[in-house]
């Protein structure tokens, strides 16, 4: 579409600037504020400027659970997308079987985060939990609070179960777009199954998979309350990924210098991948 | 379904359509298997969490029978009876909906204009309004508790709605341009010739047309907001505490009731199912951000 050039937009924008400038850029400010000073009580500080920095990236425990929230986003995005696509491939495209299979698969969606980690920490309990139980019963062991592995298993179940809806929904949104006349053509063509996959609905699925996998990226980046609930971060530290981490080091032990100075370059981790992603993403929109 | 698939296969094998159908009948069952499958995974954890909640603690902690034991309401009730409960469920209600309200009416304005107009540093600051989307809610954690008790909002509904604009007024200015691009912009030329000015054209005309991209961002904004936990809990104490702070809260104080937790995370999913039946077919849309 040709935009028009006009800077009166402005106005139109002006709300939202000052509403995510109110809750968005001020605190952030009150985080690089921090990070560079050393906090002794309610008025005695000193500006130490990058030291924190250079202590945080330097901390095991810091580079550990960076270690672990990369390992955990990309099994995370290897397991969704293409489990995702399955899915809304084998959705029905229209009528009321289409609609109860698109409720029934939100509903993971709809519940409150800490929810999921109380259904999960019960789900999978070895002596109370259908799927503890069930695992055990088939001869694996399996106890998710003192077995890192089993810890891993669960918190990555876990996830597939919230967000492959998401990547599934995103899925079908986009091959719901493609023509009947498509596939026509590619039913003439006596194209094979995986050849109208490949030319014709992954070209299609392309925009909305890459808002799949940036979405889905960002989120499994940041996840903190459904770890938490369910293994605190065990058994050890196992499961202690980046935002764990630093509440921890925030609320719990209250280190606001070094807490805001791991804030900033966690921010800045997320803000690079994100960029380059979007930067795919008006790409693939723009041609 | 499986032999009758090979039955026409092998009857009209000779031609090449009947062919093609077969194997799309073939494919179509696959499909609806894994579906099938899948839905059965989907729905089993919720399962349980609606049989515990018909439990007596005791019975939870007893077994992993698949049937709930000497089912009964008595969790509910006692959510419905007891004021501490159910006030916290109006709590989240009332953020939800004033987060909700909050985002719909500064985004609507800014997306028409990122859908229609080029202006200085257009592009930055939409990159900059998504970047808070990417703000992982840890990093405000303090900074926000400090900003919403310096100027008096603290443990009021408003604190968190405000709160949780961060990531979902970027959310509502992204989805919602993405509908307001599937306009035409004839629609807008049109209305200035015939001699409207803007409020009146975007009230009485355009927004009537995005009624389905209004309905599937608010329902989102209402979602996003309703299911988060750390900053509705960093931002409350007493007074506006939310149904999942409470959870939390039980779980800490009473020793684990989780009949009664389970009761609560019910009822927690349900506001949520109520409003998707009304939006389904826009939601995969909406889950798009209204680009598809």
């Amino acid at each position: 579409m040709n935009k028009i050039e006009d800077n009166r937009a402005w106005f139109l924008i002006l709300p939202v600037v000052l509403l995510v400038a109110f809750s968005a850029v001020v605190p952030l400010m009150t985080v690089v504020n921090y990070s560079v000073q050393d906090i002794f009580g309610p008025h005695q500080r000193a500006f130490i400027g990058v030291e924190w920095f250079r202590e945080m990236l330097r901390d095991p425990d810091v580079q550990a659970s960076f270690v672990r929230q990369i390992l955990f986003s990309v099994i995370i995005l290897a397991i969704e997308i293409p489990l995702g696509v399955l899915v809304a491939l084998g959705l029905p495209r229209k009528g009321w079987k289409s609609s109860l299979a698109i409720v029934l698969l939100a509903i993971p969606l709809l519940v409150p985060f800490n929810v999921v980690g109380t259904i999960w920490q019960v789900y999978a309990r070895p002596e109370i939990g259908l799927l503890g139980s069930t695992v055990n019963a088939l001869g694996i062991p399996y106890n998710y609070t003192a077995d890192g592995i089993s810890a891993w298993v669960t918190i990555v179940a876990m996830d597939v179960w919230h967000w492959t809806p998401l990547v599934a929904l995103l899925a079908f949104a986009g091959l719901r777009s493609i023509p009947d006349a498509y596939y026509q053509a590619a039913r003439i063509d006596a194209a094979s199954r995986l050849a109208v996959f490949r030319y014709i609905e992954l070209p299609k699925m392309r925009s909305v998979l890459t808002i799949a996998i940036l979405l889905r990226f960002m989120d499994s980046f940041m996840i903190y309350t459904e770890p938490f609930v369910v293994t605190g971060g065990g058994p050890g530290s196992a499961t202690t990924f980046l935002s764990i981490r630093l509440v921890n080091m925030a609320v719990g032990q209250f280190d606001l210098g070094p807490a805001a100075a791991f804030s900033l370059m966690y921010f800045l981790v997320i803000l690079l991948v994100s960029y380059v992603f979007y930067t795919i993403l008006q790409r693939i929109n723009a041609s | 379904m499986v032999s009758d698939a090979n039955v026409t296969s092998l009857a009209d094998a000779a031609t090449p359509r009947s062919k093609a159908r077969s194997s799309g009948a073939r494919r179509h069952l696959v499909g609806a298997m894994l579906l099938g499958l899948f839905l059965t995974f989907q729905m089993l954890p919720i399962y349980w969490l609606v049989r515990m909640s018909l439990m007596k603690p005791a019975d939870i902690m007893a077994s992993a029978d698949f049937l709930p034991k000497a089912p009964s309401f008595d969790n509910y009730m006692t959510i419905f009876t007891d004021p501490t409960w159910y006030n916290t469920y109006i709590n989240s209600l009332t953020y939800v909906i004033l987060n909700s309200i909050i985002s719909l009416s500064v985004a609507l304005p800014a997306a028409y204009a990122f859908s229609r107009y080029k202006f200085i540093g257009d592009k930055h600051v939409f990159f900059w309004l998504f970047t808070n989307r990417m703000a992982p809610p840890a990093v405000f954690l303090l900074p926000f508790f400090q900003l919403y008790s310096a100027v008096g909002l603290f443990d009021t509904p408003f604190a968190v709605a405000l709160a949780h604009c961060l990531f979902n007024v970027p959310l509502a200015v992204w989805i919602l341009e993405g509908f307001m691009s599937g306009v035409p912009k004839e629609i807008d030329e049109t209305a200035y010739v015939d001699g409207y000015s803007f409020p009146r054209f975007f009230i009485t005309i355009f927004l009537p047309l995005i009624r389905a991209g209004i309905g599937v961002t608010a329902f989102f904004c209402f979602m996003f907001s309703w299911i988060e936990l750390l900053l509705a809990r960093t931002l409350t104490s007493v007074e506006a505490k939310p149904i999942v702070v409470a959870m939390t809260r039980a779980v800490s104080a009473s020793g684990l009731d989780w009949g009664l937790l389970a009761a609560a995370g019910v009822l927690t999913i349900l506001p949520g199912m109520a409003v998707i039946w009304f939006v389904r077919n826009y939601i995969a849309k909406g889950f798009a951000l209204g680009r598809v």
